[in-house]
């Protein structure tokens, strides 16, 4: 069954339970404020990635240190490729190359 | 008419009998048996009727797969349905009730649509009642719902209770058979926590009933002394009675543990629910022997071959005197072997193999016993129970060769691995064409967080078959797992364990009793027992199409019944590939879903239930509300007086004197549950201009302002007074249900979007009581409490607040009103909270001071207009709908909301928007009513042009007062507007001013 | 001025581990990078040890725990804690801190009993990894009981101290009492 997810917050280094988590959607979205377009707005707002694969999301360690943080996770396998800072505007470098080695030809939006 | 052996047995105690009833008849049993064992042992061959043509049923198996013996368990509040007789360890007075049958067991009327079953193919709701639509309510689904449904719900609460436990493993092996204990050993020798389950009251699995040796000992010796030994090591845990149920994500487990069943004892928890943690699995589940489809195989004394032995061995009990075996496979001679040397009738053990030279089947021939290869049955004759089974050749189209008489089959159509663990978490099965049989794929194990294998199968769960084989098996899934948890090799069990047990032919696959059996005998080969699904219902969903193996189990309700198809799943999949002509392993398996076996509702709920369902938060003042018969109002997850209704005095009568009390004097309000949040930092003033829509970065430090909060999609969440404590310090209040979602949100942006703003938080809610005292009359009582600070209306005008004490406790002082009035709302430390509500009530004695509830409150606020969120707002409203247009900031560039309400849709006209609205005959609108406008919507149901946000009766002014959201509302002053109600004329309400009392204020500024 | 109460009142039940109120504590909150050598060093200079991740120094009356990377809950008698407040303030003064007494916010709980078995009742309501080698005496755990958020430290093998909010001290209360009744006793640690 999918769900109960471990996850290690990068800030107490608890392999927290699902449980003591709460979820916060998808990771790395920019914010669109006044001036912004219909469509930036619209794209900011309500369109997320659904992907079948290499996944990165926003999590609170809400049952513990309350700091939110990012993981790297594959929504088909459940391997958690690695959790970071969520004070990062993309994946730092070694949780791409982890993600690299796992998933091979994977690559982070917009890289060639 | 006993059936029970005069020895053997190995599991019962002879010298301790047990009493127990079935159907209301006095029985006994042995301490040992299982309630299947004792009814058995008692004769009773008949124990249920199926489900859909309530066909007399009995025992089939021996263990957690059996479908047929279900009972209703219990009585009053212990009762429990669909129980399984085979899993039910026999105590001292346990009563059992049959099923689906009425009005008896033996008699029962239900049993009219096995007559007429050939009206009831697969499929056959979903044509017949299909037309007409309108007879669906009427006539189809009353007449469905009557006959439906397995057992019957208790109908008290649950006397029992249950709880949860929470652990971290690093291996967990799941059974307690001989592959599990060697998977554990081997495991536990590298220094790791083990935890190893065993579902059963007792270790050791089939083996020990199978005459296997280890290491030269037999099976039973073996158990004894590995399981010592592993039991003494300080890594290792084990526990009977407990069943693992479903393998989540991240090697989550649940176990099942039953810790009182077979001993009732209301005083300590009836099941506990694990929430296991493991690092590594291993699944030791053993394999499950499948029956043979054959005409007339679910009559009772029909049973798997290896839960005829089960029975003789464990129990002393003989299933029948004279059994005949049916078997594609060499491990049910074992059976024929066992009832031989118990004494027992076998007159034939019917091999549908054409040849049967095996050392068992040697051994059978040497005891004397008769075996015939190439044989099958034609049929079962006997009302409701096996009487004559009649013989025939497998090959051809069920003649009957002659007949024999017997009270028993016992069956064995091969085993299949009890691979549903392994499936639950992602682990996928590989057919093996040799046993015929799913087995884990070791390539393609459920893998952990790691992305790596997290589990093992182990024994005969990874489809080992033989002894030897098993114990590698075992072997190497603990190695594994010691491995993969990074541990060396140990020195002591690096050798497998020899096992040894007679050696097999090959199996043969047989799918179908005869192969070339007619329609008129598929039609009686039942493939789900519990769900009457047979060989004929498999073949007709795919004619007609559903030949997807999910369609076909859908169609055919095949293997959804509370047994999860344990039996019939293997072989209703080989009858699909044969209708569809592909072979087996591209059909696939349908998926395996948690629970393997059914949980205990009251398990899942664990101590959630009852006064602990749901946390109770409340306020230091608590207890004097109760004490002072509040009618309590929950808010989140907060309890707050509604009211304090007096001797003789309706909620309604309470809340109208609190008002009126109030106005005219002073009342006094527990407003502890309100969010208080500080936020402090040089960014401090810069993060609320972003969180409010109003300013409060130019908010002076000793002063107060009203603001609101939007969502980034420019809804309306929460407001609140914002007071500003110094420099860089503010305190926000939210509402009280807001505090934590509010503080959050605060966190949120500041850890994630505004992470270089260098301000804290800080949620201080409960740190305060904060307790309102409003009225005409309350200065007048603060200043008898000897204020340390000047409470004068310059010194502390509106919207202003002070440090200071009142009665020798410190104070914060707020100038703030929700209720129109004079009103202070005065903050103090939570533990002297019930100190000053007390002295408050004292010294306002003279004054007439009164308690009010939160419905005055709501009263009052809705009399001066003021907006509640949850009522004028609903997750759809943006401020300027209540025109609240003076809280919206020109000024600012940027707030949270602000360009979602630039968005063209905001700025339309034709919204509704907030009014006051006032009932022409003074009566009370309905909460909710809607407004109704000229013609129909595309539903050709009536427009509406607004509806009814807040209502009340208004003791201030002795009328209905109401607020509502009304299309173009503002515009419309002294519109009158029509509320259709449920019952009589509609309602008629004038549209006016949202502020019915005191409209200048002037009371508030006093 | 009348004497502070504690939410529990005294509360104290005995089943296989003995929950009892553990009366007024004083607690107050500091919100500050720990991070910074200056902060860390002012608090230091201050009388105040700071922590490890996920530790505590001291104890109830006089110690502090570690919450986040940013905050700490220094301990100290429930009469001592404005003036505690005022001694950060001071050692602090200038830096970007908040420090609050939240002294009144909290409930706080002594679970004793004989070897594991205070492990055994946290471990029946919270999802947290229980063993002593993942929670050892000096370790603090911030985590979720039944429904609701808790922190615990081992005082010592036997002797467990939990704080809760306020207002749920009372479902707190009931869930440990009703775990810890006499009989179920799972005897897993
Ligand atoms: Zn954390």
């Amino acid at each position: 069954m999918r769900d109960m997810l471990i996850l290690t917050c990068p800030y107490c280094g608890i392999r927290c339970d699902e449980t003591e988590l709460a979820p916060g959607g998808e990771a790395h979205l920019k914010r669109f404020g006044p001036g912004s377009s219909d469509e930036e707005f619209e794209a900011y707002l309500f369109m997320r990635a659904n992907p079948k694969g290499v996944h990165f999301e926003r999590w609170r360690h809400a049952y513990g240190c309350g700091k939110w943080f990012h993981a790297a996770r594959n929504t088909v396998t459940l391997e958690v490729y690695g959790t970071y800072s969520a004070q990062v505007h993309e994946p730092p470098q070694e949780i791409r190359d982890a993600i690299s080695t796992r998933v091979p030809g994977w690559r982070w939006k917009g890289e060639s | 008419m006993s059936r029970r052996l005069p020895k053997g047995g190995r599991l019962i105690d002879r010298s301790r009998p047990l009493g127990f009833s079935f159907n209301g008849q006095e029985m006994r049993g042995y301490c040992g048996d299982t309630l299947a064992s004792a009814l058995l042992g008692r004769g009773q061959v008949l124990i249920g009727r199926s489900f859909k043509y309530h066909r007399p049923r009995g025992v089939v198996a021996s263990g957690p797969e059996e479908p047929n013996a279900l009972v209703g368990l219990g009585r009053d509040g212990s009762f429990e349905p669909n129980v399984r007789a085979t899993m039910t360890e026999l105590f001292e007075g346990l009563e059992a009730r049959s099923q689906n049958h009425w009005p008896s067991l033996e008699y029962d009327v239900g049993a009219i649509s096995s007559v007429l079953s050939m009206f009831l193919p697969s499929g056959f709701y979903y044509k017949t009642f299909l037309w007409p639509r309108a007879f669906w309510k009427h006539v189809y689904e009353p007449a469905i719902r009557l006959s439906a449904g397995l057992g019957k719900p208790p109908r008290r609460r649950d006397s029992d209770h249950y709880e949860h436990f929470n652990i971290t493993t690093d291996v967990l092996v799941i059974g307690g058979g001989i592959s599990g204990i060697v998977a554990a050993s081997v495991a536990a020798e590298t220094g790791v926590d083990v935890l190893l389950i065993e579902q059963a009251s007792t270790w050791g699995g089939r083996a020990l009933i199978d005459g296997v040796r280890i290491d030269g000992l037999n099976a039973e010796e073996w158990t004894e002394s590995t399981l010592k030994s592993l039991q003494s090591m300080p890594n290792v845990r084990v526990r009977t009675r407990t069943t693992a149920v479903g393998i989540h994500d991240h090697g989550y487990v649940l176990l099942h543990e039953r810790l009182t069943d077979h001993a009732p004892d209301h005083s300590v928890p009836r099941h506990r629910l694990w929430k296991v943690r493991a690092r590594q699995i291993v699944a030791a589940t053993g394999a499950i022997e499948r029956p043979l489809s054959f005409s007339g195989n679910d009559r009772p004394g029909c049973m798997l071959a290896s839960a005829v032995r089960d029975y003789v061995v464990n129990y002393g009990v003989a299933p029948g005197e004279r059994t005949v075996i049916l078997t594609n496979n060499d491990d049910a001679y074992r059976t024929g072997l066992t009832l031989r040397e118990a004494g027992l009738g076998v007159p034939a053990i019917l091999d549908a193999r054409q040849e049967a030279t095996g050392p068992l089947a040697k051994a059978a021939r040497d005891a004397g016993l008769t075996v015939r290869p190439g044989c099958g049955i034609a049929g079962i004759v006997g009302r409701g129970r096996v009487e004559r089974v009649q013989v025939c050749s497998q090959d051809g189209d069920g003649e009957v060769i002659d007949e024999i008489q017997a009270d028993c089959v016992a069956m064995s159509g091969g085993w299949s691995p009890a691979a549903h663990l392994w499936c639950h978490a992602g682990g996928k099965l590989l057919w093996n064409d040799e046993e015929a049989h799913f087995a884990p794929d070791p390539a393609r194990p459920p893998t952990g967080a790691d992305g790596v294998a997290m589990m093992q199968a182990a024994g005969s769960a990874n489809g080992a078959m033989h002894a030897s084989a098993v114990l590698e098996s075992a072997h190497s899934a603990g190695v594994s797992v010691g491995r993969a948890l990074g541990m060396g090799r140990s020195g002591k069990p690096d050798r497998v364990p020899e096992g040894e047990d007679e050696a097999h032919e090959p199996m043969e696959p047989v799918w179908l009793v005869p192969a070339r059996a007619p329609y008129s005998k598929r039609a009686k080969s039942w493939l789900d027992f519990q769900n009457d699904v047979k060989v004929s219902d498999i073949e007709l969903a795919a004619r007609e199409g559903y030949e997807s193996v999910e369609h076909a189990k859908r169609y055919t309700t095949l293997g959804m019944a509370t047994d999860q198809g344990k039996l019939s799943n293997i072989n209703g999949l080989a009858i699909l590939s044969r209708e569809l002509g592909a072979p087996i392993e591209e059909v696939g398996t349908t998926t395996f879903r948690p629970p393997y076996v059914p949980v205990t509702m009251g398990a899942i709920a664990g101590e959630a239930r009852g006064e602990l369902f749901q946390p109770v938060r409340k306020t230091p003042i608590h207890a004097w509300h109760d004490a002072s018969g509040a009618h309590w109002e929950p808010v989140g997850h907060w309890r707050r007086p509604y009211a304090y209704p007096m001797q003789g005095e309706s909620v309604h009568e309470a809340v109208k004197r609190e008002v009126l009390a109030t106005r005219s004097g002073v009342g006094l309000l527990d407003a502890s549950t309100l969010g208080k949040i500080v936020v402090k930092g040089p960014d401090a003033g810069r993060c609320l201009d972003m969180l409010y829509t109003n300013m409060m970065s130019t908010l002076k430090p000793g002063k107060c302002r009203y603001g609101l909060m939007c969502s980034e999609n420019g809804f309306l969440v929460d407001d609140g007074v914002v007071a500003r404590l110094d420099d860089d310090t503010w305190l926000c209040h939210t509402t009280s249900g807001g505090a934590d979602r509010i503080h959050a949100s605060m966190e949120e942006w500041l850890q994630t979007e505004w992470w270089d703003w260098k301000a804290y938080v800080a949620n201080v809610t409960e740190q305060f009581v904060q307790i309102g005292v409003a009225g005409p009359k309350a200065r007048n009582l603060l200043n008898e409490l000897g204020p340390s600070m000047d409470l004068g209306r310059e010194a502390l005008p509106f919207m202003a607040w002070t440090d200071g004490a009142l009665g020798n406790i410190p104070v914060r002082v707020f100038r703030i009103s929700f209720s129109g009035e004079l009103s202070f709302e005065i903050a103090a430390p939570a533990g002297k909270g019930r100190a000053l509500w007390d002295r408050l009530l004292e010294v306002g004695k003279p004054f007439g001071i009164t308690p009010y509830g939160t419905e005055a409150l709501h009263v009052m606020r809705a009399e001066k207009g003021f907006i509640m969120i949850g009522d004028e707002t609903d997750g759809t409203v943006i401020p300027q709908d209540l025109g609240l247009h003076w809280a919206i900031s020109k000024a600012k560039e940027d707030f949270l909301g602000k360009r979602a309400q630039e968005r063209e849709h905001m700025a339309d006209p034709l919204r509704w928007r907030l009014v006051g609205l006032e009932t022409l005959d003074g009566s009370v609108l309905p909460d909710g009513a809607y407004a109704a406008d000229e013609g129909v919507n595309a539903n050709g149901q009536c427009r509406t042009q607004g509806r009814v946000t807040s209502t009340y009766y208004s003791p201030t002014l002795d009328r209905g007062i109401a607020m509502g959201l009304v299309e173009r509302g503002p515009d419309r002053m002294g519109e009158v507007l029509e509320f259709p109600v449920i019952d009589g004329d509609p309602v008629r309400a004038r549209i006016v001013s949202p502020v019915f009392h005191d409209p200048d204020g002037e009371k508030q500024n006093a | 001025m009348p004497e502070s109460v504690t939410p529990l009142e005294g509360a104290i039940y005995s089943g296989f581990v003995t929950i009892m109120d553990a009366g007024l504590a004083g607690m107050v909150l500091l919100r500050a990078d720990l991070g910074d050598s200056d902060v860390v060093l002012a608090l230091k200079g201050a009388g105040f040890d700071v922590p490890g991740a996920g530790e505590l120094v001291g104890d109830l009356g006089n110690g502090a725990l570690w919450m986040s990377p940013d905050e700490l809950m220094i301990l100290c008698a429930h009469d001592e804690a404005e003036a505690t407040v005022a001694t950060l303030t001071e050692a602090l003064g200038g830096m970007h801190v908040l420090v609050a007494n939240v002294s009144d916010a909290r409930a706080v709980f002594r679970l004793t009993g004989d070897g594991s078995a205070v492990r055994e009742v946290l471990a029946k309501l919270s999802p947290a990894d229980l063993r002593r080698d993942s929670l050892p005496p000096g370790g603090v755990r911030r985590t979720r009981l039944g429904q609701v958020p808790a922190a615990f430290w081992f005082a010592s093998d036997d002797e467990a101290v939990l704080i809760c909010f306020r207002s749920v001290a009372g479902y707190i209360l009931d869930l440990l009492s009703k775990v810890a009744t006499p009989g179920s006793e799972v005897g897993h640690f």
